[in-house]
């Protein structure tokens, strides 16, 4: 049944793809969750009012984070390649994607935190500043904490488009699903293995976005 | 004991100034709840925020137990808003913490150890009267609850002072009477110097000890909350007080009872501080030949004795009516005798 369906399919070679998919993700996911988050701390501290008022700061970062953004990510690939080889040795394979897939997500995810930080209500701020709280007291006991759905709910659509750049950056040549469809499939016009590469990232994307909203939902207290 | 000198704070805007608190001195004594009243934009929410430097003064001076908090570092500050308790309007928890982790969290900035913390957590929880409620979280409890933990929370460093920033302004009338005495039995049982800012006369007339009345920036009136009641000097502080007793100004509606009928007088009795207790009515029906008639009045509890005014008819012969009101003058009740203007 199934090998008359996908009569081009090679298990093996989707599994393999499928986990390479999957270290790109997780390990570009760590990356951007970590950078996305200082980059928006730093957005939100350096802003009018805040614990870090610092308007030229505010002006570097929220700069970088905008060019980035309007980089188109197959772009940012190609502009990243030199960057990449020197810092990873190679320019091919999944660790090869990683630079580019946290240097294009981070600063979207680095907006979304900062959303999220300023719906803290400045109230609670104040309070803790009212008990004697130095600065990272506040970032870590008050500003993260109080933010976490928001953070949570953020990193949730940020894998999203995450997962669709791996795609992108497989089909030069990073590997994974994006990459075994473009070359096996769609290259040998064996449509039934881009079906089905189809197929495994709709459901990595469904168990992304069940996890973080069951996250989300467990840890807002609100 | 603290000592507020010419505390001022001007807002600057490239297009305006606006100076919030303006020159303002006051002395508040160890152990006193001291009222901050004032409407909306008075400078009173800005003025308390100065007295622990959540807003930076532009002058003038905060002295607190001997210590200048406005020559402080932004070390020693820290260490000494400690010790500076605060209560805020709409409490200020952390929603992601449980009770108990809320109360435990000064303690955590100060540094205390986690078995001291959890010791110190439970008598406070115990102290504002939330004991089986340490795991829940703050949007599960009622508004007065919330504050009961706000106000554990301010306690937890033990403070030489207690700051209140229209703390009872969210809550229901009921409610806030709680909080109210909540704050009543921790000012009697530790000792603890309060600083209270509300915009209602009720909650100055039932807790404080004394008095500042707040318009433009300005204290423009300071003193015994009793004194502050009887004779309220300024146009602001009348309105506070009228806020209370709206009978004191509705005299026009007794004009139907006052006549010039010789055996019945309508008289206006106020009450100040302890005579209030006394039962003057009922003394003077049983020594006197008179029928008297309550026609409107109320009586106020303050911390520092009861206020009000009862306006009542005595009828009876004209004799006995005078020697009636002479009697009620020497039991120390201020009498005043209506008559046609």
């Amino acid at each position: 049944m199934f090998e008359q369906l996908f009569p081009n399919v090679v298990m093996d070679d989707m599994w393999q793809a499928t986990w390479e998919t999957l270290y790109m993700t997780i390990f570009a996911g760590i990356g951007t969750f970590v950078l996305g988050i200082i980059l928006g701390l730093l957005l939100f501290l350096t802003d009018q009012g805040n614990l870090w008022q610092n308007r030229l700061i505010n002006f570097i970062t929220a700069t970088i984070v905008n060019v980035f953004r309007a980089i188109p990510f197959i772009i940012l690939i190609l502009l990243l390649f030199p960057f990449t080889d020197f810092l990873i040795g190679t320019i091919r394979g999944w660790k090869a994607a990683l630079p580019a897939l946290i240097i294009g997500s981070a600063p979207f995810y680095a907006r979304l935190v900062e959303i999220g930080l300023k719906e803290v209500d400045k109230g609670v701020i104040e309070a803790a500043k009212s008990m004697g709280a130095k600065g990272y007291t506040i970032i870590f006991k008050v500003l993260l904490p109080e933010s976490m759905p928001a953070i949570i709910s953020g990193i949730t659509v940020t894998l999203i488009a995450l997962i669709s750049y791996t795609a992108m950056a497989g089909v030069i040549g990073a590997g994974g699903l994006g990459d075994l469809a473009y070359m096996k499939g769609f290259q040998r016009w064996d449509f039934d293995v881009v079906f089905l590469c189809t197929v495994f990232i709709v459901v990595i994307v469904f168990v992304v976005q069940f996890i973080g909203d069951f996250l989300s939902r467990v840890i807002d207290k609100r | 004991m603290i000592r507020i000198k010419n505390l001022s704070k001007l807002y600057q805007t490239k297009k305006q100034q606006v100076q919030a608190v303006d020159n303002v001195s006051l002395n508040i004594e160890q152990g006193e709840i001291f009222g901050v009243i004032g409407y909306s934009g008075a400078g009173k929410s800005t003025f308390v925020r100065l007295i622990n430097r959540l807003e930076e003064p532009t002058n003038g001076s905060v002295v607190i137990h001997e210590k200048d908090i406005t020559k402080m570092s932004t070390n020693q500050l820290r260490k000494k808003r400690q010790k500076i308790g605060m209560i805020f309007q709409h409490f200020n928890l952390l929603w992601s913490r449980t009770v108990f982790d809320n109360i435990a969290f000064p303690l955590e900035i100060a540094g205390v150890s986690k078995a001291e913390r959890k010791e110190k957590v439970q008598e406070l929880i115990n102290l504002v009267g939330l004991t089986g409620k340490e795991n829940v979280y703050p949007s599960q409890l009622s508004g007065g609850q919330k504050q009961r933990v706000g106000i554990a929370r301010a306690l937890a460093n033990d403070p030489e002072v207690l700051l209140c920033d229209e703390a009872t302004s969210a809550l229901d009338p009921e409610t806030t009477d709680d909080i109210l005495d909540l704050l009543v039995s921790i000012n009697k049982k530790l000792n603890l110097t309060v600083i209270l800012i509300t915009h209602e006369m009720h909650v100055i007339q039932k807790i404080c000890h004394r008095v500042a009345v707040m318009e433009n920036g300005n204290v423009v009136e300071t003193g015994d909350v009793l004194d502050v009641f009887v004779k309220p000097q300024s146009k602001t502080t009348k309105r506070f007080v009228q806020q209370l007793h709206p009978l004191e100004y509705e005299k026009e509606n007794l004009v139907d009872f006052i006549n010039d009928k010789e055996d019945s007088e309508v008289v206006k009795l106020h009450f100040i501080g302890n005579n209030a207790k006394r039962a003057v009515i009922s003394e003077v029906a049983k020594k006197f030949d008179v029928e008297i008639n309550i026609l409107q009045g109320s009586i106020a509890p303050t911390q520092e004795g009861a206020y009000g005014t009862l306006y009542v008819e005595i009828n009876g012969d004209k004799n006995i009516l005078e020697e009636t009101i002479s009697f009620l003058r020497g039991t120390g009740v201020e009498v005043e005798v209506l008559r046609h203007v």
